[in-house]
């Protein structure tokens, strides 16, 4: 809670300085601005709804559910069920954490949920899609070609690890 | 992004359809997840609209040296800090190839970009934990250079 408004804090100091900055034209704050206001747009909008999902997600999904599609006894298709969930997050790794956090709870093992969030990011379909038109249809498909079975071979070798260490993630958050 | 908020009606629809009170409890649920997590995605914000200002620039300007094993370089230590939405990214990784920056220093920064964010560590540490957060960006960062290096050879630029 300290370190909430300790945060709180920092965010209320920061706002002020863009506003001053519009006031006495400081150019440097007016470009912080654009991009605080970009950024923003980006990622504020998209929490309220996402959450609103997980809220959802947690209490209407059994537990039996998610340890059947990416539980440890699981197997291969896992991965295959954690990439395409990960292909339809909206909002990328910023959503993807939380997510991750609640299927863990719901019995998915660790290396669902490495692949989840690590490819969260890399196949995100609007977003590949915008890279091909942009860089090449070349570049796009080689990337996700090549980095999915590297993020399922790390994600099955960090759940070993991880097994081992008997690491528990972060509760009640 | 629209998108999502129609997901969300149509699914607290066919919730409350189903329970009004799991939709209650469901919609409590969120809120309060979200409001724990709020200062951690604020303080992201705060971070990489500062770092965003300074960077872009420095992106321009330096990934496109001579050099291709010290721009590749560059590219993933820049992809590996910041996070950018694609809207940004792309647009700007279309700058640089249009400036006759290698596809293998474009890969470095794009994918580095997707898979290692320390700017969102703030967040990632509370839902993973530090190890896990630690330890699955150091996997991201071994995939990145591997990637980097196999897309190189590819597009013929690593190894002359």
């Amino acid at each position: 809670m300290q370190k909430n408004k300790l945060n709180y804090g920092i965010f209320l100091i920061f706002i002020l300085f863009l506003l001053i900055s519009q006031m006495i034209e400081f150019e440097m704050g007016k470009v912080i601005t654009d991009n605080f206001l970009i950024f923003a747009k980006d990622m504020l909008l998209i929490l309220p709804p996402a959450f609103i999902i997980i809220g959802l997600f947690e209490i209407w999904i059994s537990r039996e559910k998610i340890e059947n599609s990416f539980g440890s006894t699981s197997g291969f298709k896992k991965h295959i069920y954690a990439i395409l969930l990960a292909a339809t997050t909206v909002g990328g790794t910023f959503v993807a954490f939380p997510v991750a956090n609640s299927l863990y709870h719901k019995g998915a093992d660790y290396s669902s949920i490495f692949t989840y969030i690590t490819s969260a990011s890399l196949v995100m379909i609007p977003m590949s899609i915008m890279e091909a038109s942009i860089i090449g249809l070349e570049f796009t498909m080689l990337r996700i070609g090549l980095s999915l079975p590297l993020v399922v071979i790390s994600s099955i070798w960090l759940n070993k690890l991880f097994v081992k260490l008997e690491y528990k993630l972060p509760t009640d958050v | 992004m629209e998108y999502l908020y129609i997901i969300m009606t149509i699914l607290l629809i066919i919730s409350v359809i189903f329970d009004r009170g799991k939709t209650w409890k469901a919609i409590r649920r969120g809120t309060k997840k979200l409001l724990k997590i709020l200062p951690n995605y604020l303080k992201i914000l705060v971070l990489l609209a500062l770092i965003m200002s300074f960077s872009e620039n420095f992106i321009v300007e330096y990934l496109g040296g001579q050099n291709i094993l010290l721009g590749s370089l560059l590219g993933i230590i820049t992809g590996s800090i910041v996070m950018m939405p694609g809207f940004i990214a792309y647009p700007l990784a279309g700058v640089l190839l249009a400036r006759g920056v290698s596809y293998t220093v474009i890969a470095g920064f794009v994918i580095s970009l997707k898979m290692v964010g320390v700017v969102t560590y703030p967040v990632e540490k509370e839902y993973m934990g530090v190890k896990g957060t630690i330890y699955r960006n150091v996997a991201s960062l071994i995939i990145t250079f591997i990637l980097t290096f196999v897309m190189g050879l590819y597009y013929g630029e690593v190894l002359f």
